[in-house]
This record gives structure tokens, C-alpha cells and sequence, in this order.
């Protein structure tokens, strides 16, 4: 694109370059209330080419969209993103036979004349299939969550490279409500429940050319009361800027979009167009009165994509940066209500976690220093348990060596006693014989006289 | 926390349109949302007094945006380096833009300058720094972009170079903000000296390696060859008018000399409208842009490293800079419950290995004990026995003995009998 050169446009006041609105009042008025003060210019300075500057890079940048296609297997949604963008996608039709709900997501880079966008289609395979649904909605989730955390990761680096940083938050979720003719079935409330707060949920009735013109009505007023009464925070299309405020407005009206896909072409008239053939007759995808496949176009693209990702990031990811961070315990002021900086609230952090840490340091050591003593005081015990021990043995020793010693003296005296007896009864014999052997010398003396 | 998930595809396939699908009219969208946002720049203008600082801001947004009734700082003398700012709102083409110009009074004008550049630095980085914390805010709501997005430096038109302020301000600033220096009052130069001058102060810049505001290449090369031709007249020398006069019939800003009148928008006079062309009609968004991608970051990642390691060695902390501040938390939360575990595996150890010693020992010293209680026990027992075998010889003796003493009785008594038989006989005389 052209640099805009020297404008010889030198009228003052206010010119409308394309579709350039007038700043609503209140804008003004917050502008001029933050103490900037309103001067008229003399003469044409230039910055009205800042859209312009801004627009070039974002060009040269490129844009980059991430579109959710939820539903059950089978009601057209690859078929739908080939119709939307004109191009083949990959992918295989999947069977039914899937455990669980996975996502598979694709990326494409596709040029519109010198407009380069990276799309990436997100599928979700298997949603709906499993007897038990209760936990199908739980990978959706996940997946988006997971996609806000990598930003919110690359948010939080030191150093970060957020320019050229690939995103992948999902921007649109294209919810694909089969096309029963009754109303919503509970798989899809409770799913779309749990996304609404998450993404930009835009339901449409897939392959519509199942229902009549008149049961379509009916089908469009019980979903949208519906979703009503289950307080489902489906997207609006906005009507805050004047110049797409009307089409915006008839298009919310719409809604949901009852659309057909195909990527086959017919020839009617003298054209070939994009068309389903049934015996009875052949309905045109780009036909607006047989289906509102050209309004979500038209809503989903070409007029407010811009949108769609302006409101993913300010809304629905800040709001889970929001919870996260306070998850994280960060706040926003102390308990006095004095704002704090990002850096004494890193600090602070950094300090709790310093604390935690030698925390549990020291009650590891203490846990040791306990058993140390415990330890300590079992042997002792045994110790002092093994000296009791030995302590009596040594008593009944010492009790046995004298009753030894009682037995001995007592034998000794014994022994002396009969020592004693033996050599009185000796000396007594000894006393007698020798008596006798006097008497019977004396008798014998006797008797020899 | 959860790991980038493989949502970002490794292989990005092309596609080829067969129809009509509308993306093109994204840039439209775009144009339309900032539109309806408004823009927002601020602008520094830095040098010494009377250089015309005022008066070239007037004359590039065609507004007195100091008058009688705001009168600028020029107005007012200071003793020491303020920093004030202004800001207004101005509207042009559906477009509006809330202009913030900060202004240096007092910059170099006193006898020591040491330090002037000080209070410009702290503007710069206090400014950045509500950026940051407004960013890192858990409710966000809307950020005011007030950093500053370009710096005007004005260089008096000696004609010979830079003065060593110069040099010392745009080497401390080059790196905080976008400088663009500027020839101030360049009609006091012929344009010989002008481009000597200019040639001059380009190769004191490159010699000191000052990082001046370089313009971006773009894919076209029509535009490279405009860049080109901008960039061989940097630095661009300015004049500036708040008059109007009258020049063969058409009013145009000036300055009325007796020898003739200085246009100010007159590309042979100066470069005045190559200077607005680029500062504003051109590449306003890419100043932004730089600001915010190159001089906030670097602030940024500053500011967090020096939170996260505390005044560490960074060469040491280089591969840690890659993440948040809190991911690394976390990683040394990782490393201290390693290290945790390794030191609880060591006291362990230590631990057992004590208590297995001391256990040891206890049985060593029961089984010493034991053993000498075995021993005490045995030869106690062998006493024992010595002292019953000494019994038993005793008590045969004595049995003996008793026996003999028995049948000596009564052999004595059979004597005595037959002694009484005797006598009783008459046996015995």
C-alpha cells in the first residue's frame, strides 16, 4: 500500500473518509474529562491518516482467526468451514465409535486479494456420541482454557515477544444444533452453559434444509426462549458503531443462522452455484431465501470478525486472567486499599515463597532433631535395661559365691569337728588300749603270781 | 499449570480460495475500531531555551497549543529541569487524537549540567512504569497509553557539532525512547553549512554509537526509495512559524526577515514538512509500535529480572529470563524440594548409620557381658563340684571311721561282756 503523501486537502472541520463515523458524544466528553483540553486546528495537519498507518501494518502483519466448530459427529460441520471459505479443508468424516471428545485443530493461511489471514479450525470429534455425555463438554473447556493460559504464560515472561506471538485463543465457537425441529436438546444448554462465559458462541441449525420454512419459525423462537430462560450468554453482533449498528441489529434477530453446506456445484440457469440436489428440487447455499448461510457470512466475516477477536481478548480472556491471577493470590490493593506495584507484588510473592521454603527446611530439620532424641532415649532405655540385667546376674552370683562359701565352712568346720573327734576317739582308744594293756599286764602280772 | 497445548500446529498448510469468502474487508473492520477508539500520542520536545521548541510544535499541529491563556514554559524561568506536560484533544477528518506534549524547561540551561538529563530519564521510566502495573493489574480496564512515543532533540545550529550534552543525553536516552534529532532554527545556516553541519553531526552520532529513531523498510519499493531520500537528510533541520504571511499572493507560515521570508513549509527552505510528513502523516503508528514493542519491553524485562533474581549475576540468569517470574518461582520450587529430598536421603543415612553403630555396640558389650557371666558362672559351678567331691571323700571318711569306731564298740562291749562274765565267773581276781 501507498504511503499517503502531502493531502491537498486543506479544508478545516470534519470529512468523512470511508466509512469514518463521528465519535460518540460520550467519547468526547471522557476524552476532554482526562484533561485534555479541545483546540481547533488552523489548517490540515495530517494524523487523520493514523487509521490508515495502523491499517498498513496490521496488512503487512497479517491477521490471524480462530474459529471452535462444536457439534455432534455428522451434522456438516467440515463441510460448512469449506462452504464458509470457499477452500477444501482437511479431514476425514469420523465414525461414531469415539471413547471420548477430543479436538483436533488445523491451521490454513489464506489470501483474499492482499489480505493474508491465518485461520485455524478447531473440530471437536466425538462430541455427543458416548452413552454417558456428562463429561463431553469438559475437553471443550479444557482446550479453551488451555489456549487462554499459553497467552497468559507468554503475558507473564520477562521477556516476551507478544508481537509475533502466534494466537490461538478461540475467537468464535460455531455451536451446531441439530436440526430436530423441537427444541434444544440437553446436551447442547448444558454445554453451551459452560462455554458461554468462555467464548463467543454463535448457534446455528445445522443442515436446515431437513426442516420447512414454517417449523423453521417455530424451531428459532424455542431455541432462542430457551436460551433465554437458561440465561445462555449467546454473541450479539454489536450496535455501538453507527455504521454497521442497523444490519447488526436485523441480523440479531436472525439468529440462529439456519444453514446448509456443500461444496458440490450445480448448474442453474447459467451458472454454477453451490447447491444440495434432492429429487424434489436443489437448494442453493447462496440462496437467501432458502437458507441464512449468506447472513453468517456476512455477520461472521466480513463484518464483524474485527469484533470477535476484540471481544475474546478484552473480554472473555481477561476475565480468565482475572480469576487465574487471583487464584494465584495476587491482588490489586493491600488491606489498606493503597494500590500496589507489580514490583512489591512480586517481591511480596517472592518473599512468601522464600519463607515457605526455608519453612519447610527447618521443619525437616526439627523432624530429624526429634527422632535424633527419641532415638537417643530408646538406646539409652536398653542400655540402662542391659546394666539392670547384668546388675542381678551379678547379685545372684555374688548370693551363689556365698552360699558356696557358707557350704564350705560349714564343711570345714565339719571336717574339723570329726579331726577333732576322730583324734579324741584315738587318743581315748589309744588311752584305753593302753589301760587295758595295763590291766592285762596286770593280769597278767596277777596271774603269774 | 498447563502446558502450551499442540493447538498451535507445527505445520501451517496454504489454501487456495475458490470464491468469494470477505476476509478482505477485515482491514476495514480494523479502520472502523480505531476510529471510533481515538489515538493517543505524546511527544517530548528536549533542549536548551529560545530554540524554538514552542513555536515548532505550534507550527506542526497548526494550533496555538501555547497561548495566553496556557502559556508554555518558555514563558516561565526555571531554575532547575522540569518536566511538564500538556495535553490536548484534536479532531481532523473523523479522526481524533489526544496529543500529550512534554516539555524539558530549564534542559541545559544552567551552569552545571551534570544530571539534567535525570529528571527526563525518570519521566520516561515513571511513565513506563504505570504502564506496567497498569498491565499487570488483575482487573484491567482501560490502559492509558501514556509513555512517551517520540523525542525531539533539539541541536543548536552552531554549524559545527554536537555539544558534549548532546552526546551525553541522546547516549542515555537512545535506549528509553525514540530520538529523532533535530537542526533547530535552521535559518541561520546557508545550506552549504547546513549540509556540512548535518554530515558532521551524523558521523559524531555513528562514532558514538547513538541508536537514533531508524525509519522501518517497507515492501514497496517506491516508499524504500522516499526512505531513503529521508534518511540522507537526517538530522532534519526545522524552522517554525506561529505567523502567517503573505508570499505572492498566498499566506503561508513564515518568518519575516528584511532580506526575505524563511517559509516554513517550503522544501528548499528547511526540512519542515519532511519532518511532519514523517513524524505524523507517515510513521506516527510505527513510533508507537517501536515504543511499545522495543523500549517498553526492554523496561519491562528489566524491571522483572531485577525481581526475580534479586541482583543476581544475569549472565548466570540468562536462560531464566524466557519465562514469567512466577514459572520461575515455581521451577525453584522444583529445585528446593530436590534439594529437600536429597538432604532428608543424607540425614537419613546418617541417622541409620548412627543408630546401627550405637546398636553395635550395645551388643558387643551384652555379648561381653554375657560371656563373662558364662565363665563366672562355670567356674562357680566347678567349685561347686570340687566342694561335693570334698564332701563325698569327707563323708566316706567319716562313714568309715563311724564304722570302725562302731565295731570297736562293740568289740569293747563284748569284752566288757565277757569281762563281767568272767568276774561274774570269779574269773577274775
Amino acid at each position: 500500500m501507498k504511503l499517503p503523501l502531502l493531502d491537498t486537502e486543506s479544508s478545516r472541520g470534519f470529512i468523512l473518509r470511508r466509512t469514518a463515523t463521528t465519535m460518540a458524544s460520550t467519547e468526547i466528553a471522557r476524552q476532554a474529562g482526562e484533561g485534555a483540553r479541545a483546540v481547533p486546528l488552523a489548517g490540515h495537519v495530517g494524523f487523520d491518516s493514523m487509521p490508515d498507518q495502523l491499517v498498513n501494518k496490521s496488512v503487512n502483519h497479517g491477521f490471524c482467526f480462530n474459529i471452535l466448530c462444536v457439534g455432534e459427529t455428522g451434522l456438516g460441520k467440515s463441510t460448512l468451514m469449506d462452504t464458509l471459505f470457499n477452500t477444501k479443508f482437511e479431514g476425514e468424516p469420523t465414525q461414531h465409535n469415539q471413547p471420548g471428545v477430543t479436538l483436533k485443530s488445523n491451521t490454513y493461511e489464506l489470501q483474499e486479494s492482499n489480505v493474508r489471514l491465518k485461520l485455524t479450525v478447531v473440530n471437536t470429534v466425538g462430541f455427543g456420541d458416548q452413552i454417558n455425555k456428562e463429561d463431553s463438554y469438559k475437553s471443550i473447556v479444557e482446550f479453551i482454557d488451555a489456549q487462554f493460559e499459553a497467552y497468559l504464560q507468554e503475558e507473564l515472561k520477562i521477556k516476551r515477544t507478544l508481537h509475533s506471538y502466534h494466537d490461538t485463543r478461540i475467537h468464535a465457537c460455531l455451536y451446531f444444533i441439530a436440526p430436530t425441529g423441537h427444541s434444544l436438546k440437553s446436551l447442547d444448554l448444558v454445554t453451551m452453559k459452560k462455554l458461554d462465559s468462555k467464548v463467543n458462541i454463535i448457534p446455528i441449525i445445522a443442515k436446515s434444509d431437513a426442516i420447512s420454512k414454517s417449523e423453521l419459525a417455530k424451531f428459532k423462537i424455542k431455541i432462542t426462549s430457551e436460551l433465554v430462560s437458561n440465561g445462555v450468554q449467546i454473541y450479539q453482533f454489536p450496535t455501538d458503531d453507527e455504521s454497521v449498528a442497523e444490519i447488526n441489529s436485523t441480523m440479531n434477530s436472525h439468529l440462529p443462522f439456519a444453514v446448509v453446506g456443500s461444496t458440490e456445484e450445480v448448474k442453474i440457469g447459467n451458472k454454477m452455484v453451490k447447491a444440495r440436489q434432492y429429487p424434489w428440487g436443489t437448494v442453493q447455499v447462496e440462496n437467501e431465501n432458502h437458507c441464512d448461510f449468506v447472513k453468517l457470512r456476512e455477520m461472521l466475516i466480513r463484518v464483524n470478525m474485527e469484533d470477535l477477536r476484540e471481544q475474546t481478548h478484552t473480554r472473555h480472556y481477561e476475565l480468565y486472567r482475572r480469576c487465574k491471577l487471583e487464584e494465584m493470590g495476587f491482588k490489586d490493593t493491600d488491606p489498606d486499599s493503597k494500590p500496589f506495584s507489580l514490583q512489591e507484588t512480586y517481591e511480596a510473592k517472592r518473599n512468601e515463597f522464600m519463607g515457605e521454603l526455608q519453612k519447610k527446611e527447618e521443619e525437616m530439620r526439627q523432624m530429624f532433631v526429634q527422632r535424633v532424641k527419641e532415638k537417643e532415649a530408646e538406646l539409652k532405655e536398653a542400655e540402662k535395661e542391659l546394666h539392670e540385667k547384668f546388675d542381678r546376674l551379678k547379685k545372684l552370683h555374688q548370693d551363689e559365691k556365698k552360699k558356696l562359701e557358707d557350704k564350705r565352712k560349714s564343711l570345714d568346720d565339719e571336717l574339723n569337728m570329726f579331726k577333732q573327734k576322730k583324734t579324741a576317739a584315738e587318743l581315748l582308744q589309744n588311752q584305753a588300749q593302753q589301760a587295758g594293756g595295763s590291766t592285762t599286764l596286770k593280769r597278767d602280772k596277777e596271774r603269774k603270781n | 499449570m498447563i502446558e502450551r497445548p499442540e493447538a498451535a500446529v507445527p505445520s501451517i498448510a496454504q489454501r487456495n480460495l475458490e470464491g468469494y469468502v470477505g476476509f478482505a474487508n477485515l482491514p476495514n473492520q480494523v479502520y472502523r475500531k480505531s476510529v471510533k477508539r481515538g489515538f493517543e500520542f505524546t511527544l517530548m520536545v528536549v533542549g536548551e531555551s529560545g530554540l524554538g521548541k514552542s513555536t515548532l510544535i505550534n507550527s506542526l499541529f497548526l494550533t496555538d497549543l501555547y497561548s495566553k491563556d496556557y502559556p508554555g514554559p518558555s514563558q516561565r524561568i526555571k531554575k532547575t529541569v522540569q518536566v511538564e506536560q500538556s495535553k490536548v484533544l484534536i479532531k481532523e477528518g473523523g479522526v481524533q487524537l489526544t496529543l500529550t506534549i512534554v516539555d524539558t524547561p530549564g534542559f541545559g540551561d544552567a551552569v552545571d549540567n551534570s544530571n539534567c538529563w535525570q529528571p527526563v530519564i525518570n519521566y520516561i521510566d515513571s511513565k513506563c512504569e504505570d504502564f506496567l502495573n497498569a498491565e499487570s493489574r488483575v482487573n484491567r480496564r482501560s490502559m492509558p497509553d501514556n509513555r512517551v512515543h517520540c523525542c525531539l532533540y533539539f541541536i543548536a545550529p552552531s554549524g559545527h557539532g554536537l555539544k558534549p550534552l548532546d552526546i551525553e543525553f541522546m547516549k542515555r536516552l537512545h535506549d528509553k525512547v525514540n530520538v529523532i534529532p533535530l537542526i533547530a532554527k535552521a535559518d541561520t545556516l546557508t545550506p552549504e553549512e547546513c549540509q556540512l553541519f548535518k554530515k558532521q553531526i551524523m558521523k559524531e552520532i555513528q562514532e558514538h554509537k547513538i541508536k537514533i529513531y531508524e525509519f522501518p523498510d517497507t515492501e514497496d519499493d517506491e516508499d524504500n526509495k522516499l526512505i531513503r531520500k529521508i534518511k540522507e537528510k537526517m538530522p532534519l533541520a526545522v524552522v517554525g512559524s506561529n505567523v502567517v504571511i503573505e508570499v505572492n499572493g498566498k499566506k503561508v507560515r513564515g518568518r519575516q526577515y528584511p532580506w526575505g521570508v524563511a517559509e516554513v513549509e517550503n522544501g528548499e527552505h528547511c526540512d519542515f514538512t519532511v519532518l511532519r510528513n514523517m513524524l505524523i502523516r507517515t510513521h506516527m503508528q510505527d513510533l508507537k509500535d517501536v515504543t511499545n514493542n522495543v523500549h517498553y519491553e526492554n523496561y519491562r524485562s528489566k524491571k522483572l529480572a531485577a525481581v526475580t533474581c534479586n541482583g543476581v549475576d544475569t549472565t548466570k540468569t540468562k536462560g531464566q529470563l524466557t519465562k514469567s517470574p512466577l514459572a520461575q518461582m515455581e521451577e525453584e520450587r522444583g529445585d528446593h524440594v530436590t534439594k529437600m529430598k536429597k538432604m532428608e536421603a543424607e540425614m537419613e543415612q546418617v541417622f541409620e548409620m548412627k543408630v546401627k553403630e550405637k546398636k553395635q555396640k550395645l551388643k558387643d558389650s551384652e555379648a561381653e557381658l554375657e560371656r563373662r557371666h558364662e565363665m563366672m558362672k562355670r567356674n562357680l559351678e566347678a567349685q561347686y563340684k570340687e566342694l561335693e567331691e570334698k564332701r563325698r571323700v569327707y563323708e566316706d571318711e567319716k562313714a568309715n571311721w563311724e564304722a570302725q569306731q562302731r565295731i570297736l564298740e562293740q568289740q569293747k562291749l563284748d569284752a566288757s561282756k565277757t569281762m563281767e562274765k568272767n568276774k561274774k565267773k570269779g574269773k577274775i581276781f
